[in-house]
């Protein structure tokens, strides 16, 4: 038989992908690299919190006044504030993994040169993700000492709030990198603000998700409601088991969009 | 079984693209320390091999072997060895030369103190020392060749995959890396050069593969090629305009095979001069006539009926 068939070629999953991953870091270092020189770039995301919370504290806070959430009575900004910093965790990770990586999936062809060395789609995705997260761990740092300086933190527990912000950010730069991989054109990126701001609007950023009535459990299709509770948990310093859930979406999130987006990679660069 | 195995060897390699077939069934090995060419017109199949052997590509069929592994399965252990220079430069836009160098030193692995120092001396090699700081947009096409030279040699790889290493480059830029590849031949490197540039094949390689529509259609040294193929000398005769094909009649014996161009005969020969001389014998007085070496140019036009450079 002159031709026999290769049958690797054909058999690879998912779970290859995602269990090849060994050098993710090496892509976070690139990054960091690249942003040595463009630090000045990364400020403007440490006023986003301000301008937030400053026009909460301002306008809506003063006339809104207190309100209830499980029986506890609290400041209106002190409820609003981890619903924003939710928000900008989802917006910052959002951004970073759609026009950055397009970018440099399909104009720079940084991802090309990449694969031709010891690094996998993998390593690609999840080191993309990963600077993604780091920087939006920063801005979450930020957001909440701000928060801390303007008198919104209620509970010690609020430390926590940076953690949950580094899993809402895993959840939205994986599914952001992965429906990157599917743009043809910098035109579909207009999608994006219309998946995002509703999820901005309707994720019980503003008012509790009782407001929503029988409707509520839609609003538990939001993964940013997931972020939102965590956070806004960590403020009031409550623990509820109902938390490991909001948890577990944000984690599965991850792991789906990730292996989705390297397996993209893959297809789209390894032809 | 020779002591050193065989870096590449393939054999009835596919490679398919929907209803493309870009790889047709071929058969290749490259003995270590050797400079081996693809050579073809443009969508011959050249680069659809190289990215199969550059493991970036699987193969649709057909058995490949690098380093004696298995590309698909072991792509990350064979690109750990081996160092790329792609068709299109794919440089790292936002980073300077020698970061571009560094941080793909980090990506095979070497600590950030040997990649820089590996850095430096590469720019050296390359001679762009002076542009290190540089950003890569504002190079030249040849110094931007070189830095992608130098950035896959920064695992001092045993295997070099040079995907037309100096297309769009003026003649000065392509002796300086020419100088290059010979100094990395020189040091034992095993080199896989595709080309649709005779001479640049007939400059670089030890043995080479004519490629045509994904197929092989010849195979040897340059030198062997042109003595199969070809006779030594060529006859270049030019009649004016659509008069050449019909001297074909008067000038037949002249040499020991025609080929017919839509501006030109040429007429091979082993002694091109008594060629020329048989002519002026005939009392045939051609526009111009030029007498010159065989090239591998025209052992592509005796295989295929067409030139490379079109």
């Amino acid at each position: 038989m002159s031709v026999s068939l290769n049958p690797a070629a054909y058999t690879r999953i998912v779970p290859a992908v995602v269990f090849d991953i060994k050098r993710p870091h090496l892509l976070v270092e690139r990054s960091l690299m690249v942003t040595r020189r463009s630090w000045v770039a990364m400020v403007s995301g440490f006023f986003e919190p301000l301008f937030y919370l400053l026009s909460i504290r301002i306008g809506l806070s003063a006339l809104v006044g207190d309100i209830e959430v499980g029986g506890q009575l609290i400041a209106y900004d002190a409820f609003v504030a981890p619903g924003l910093m939710a928000a900008s965790a989802m917006n910052g990770a959002v951004f970073d993994s759609t026009m950055n990586v397009f970018f440099k999936l399909k104009i720079t062809k940084l991802y090309d040169s990449v694969l031709s060395t010891p690094l996998t789609a993998g390593d690609v995705a999840l080191g993309e993700i990963m600077f993604a997260v780091l920087r939006g761990a920063l801005y979450s740092t930020a957001f909440m000492v701000t928060m801390w300086v303007m008198g919104m933190v209620e509970s010690p527990w609020f430390l926590l709030s940076v953690p949950a912000c580094v899993l809402i950010g895993f959840a939205f730069a994986s599914i952001g990198m992965a429906l990157t991989t599917f743009m043809r054109s910098f035109e579909d990126f207009e999608y994006v603000p219309a998946a995002t701001l509703p999820l901005f609007l309707f994720s019980a950023t503003f008012y509790p998700v009782s407001q929503y009535g029988e409707w509520g459990w839609v609003v538990q299709l939001s993964p940013l409601y997931h972020g939102v509770e965590l956070i806004r948990a960590a403020n009031l310093g409550e623990w509820r088991v109902e938390l490991l859930a909001h948890i577990a979406v944000l984690v599965v999130i991850t792991v789906v969009g990730s292996a989705i987006a390297a397996r993209r990679i893959e297809r789209l660069l390894l032809t | 079984m020779g002591s050193q195995q065989s870096p590449v060897v393939g054999s009835s390699l596919v490679k398919r693209f929907g209803d493309f077939t870009a790889v047709d069934g071929i058969d290749i090995e490259v003995a270590p320390g050797e400079a081996f060419g693809f050579l073809g017109p443009n969508g011959a199949g050249k680069t659809s091999t190289m990215r199969m052997i550059g493991c970036v590509s699987p193969p649709t069929a057909g058995t490949l072997r690098i380093f004696g592994l298995d590309p698909v399965a072991d792509g990350r252990k064979i690109r750990a060895r081996m160092g790329v220079v792609p068709q299109l430069d794919q440089l790292d836009n936002d980073l300077t030369v020698l970061e571009n160098l560094m941080i793909y030193g980090r990506y095979f692995d070497l600590s950030r103190k040997a990649a820089a120092a590996r850095a430096n001396e590469l720019l050296e090699f390359v001679q762009l020392t002076e542009k290190a700081d540089s950003k890569v947009d504002p190079l030249s096409g040849g110094q931007k060749r070189r830095v992608s030279i130098a950035r896959s040699l920064i695992n001092e790889p045993d295997l070099l995959l040079l995907d037309e290493p100096t297309t769009g480059l003026d003649p000065q830029a392509r002796h300086v890396l020419w100088d290059r590849l010979y100094q990395l031949k020189e040091r034992g490197a095993t080199q896989v050069i595709t080309t649709h540039f005779m001479d640049e094949a007939e400059q670089l390689c030890d043995r080479l593969v004519v490629m045509d529509a994904g197929k092989i259609v010849a195979e040897g040294s340059p030198q062997g090629l042109i003595s199969k193929h070809v006779r030594r000398e060529v006859l270049e005769v030019r009649f004016g305009y659509g008069l050449n094909e019909s001297m074909v009649p008067k000038v037949d014996g002249v040499g020991d095979r025609i080929e017919i161009l839509p501006d030109r005969l040429l007429l091979y020969s082993d002694d091109g001069d008594a060629a020329l001389s048989e002519l002026h014998r005939r009392e045939i007085i051609p526009e111009s006539a030029l007498v010159r070496r065989s090239s591998l140019e025209d052992v592509f036009l005796k295989l295929t009926g067409r030139t490379l450079v079109e």
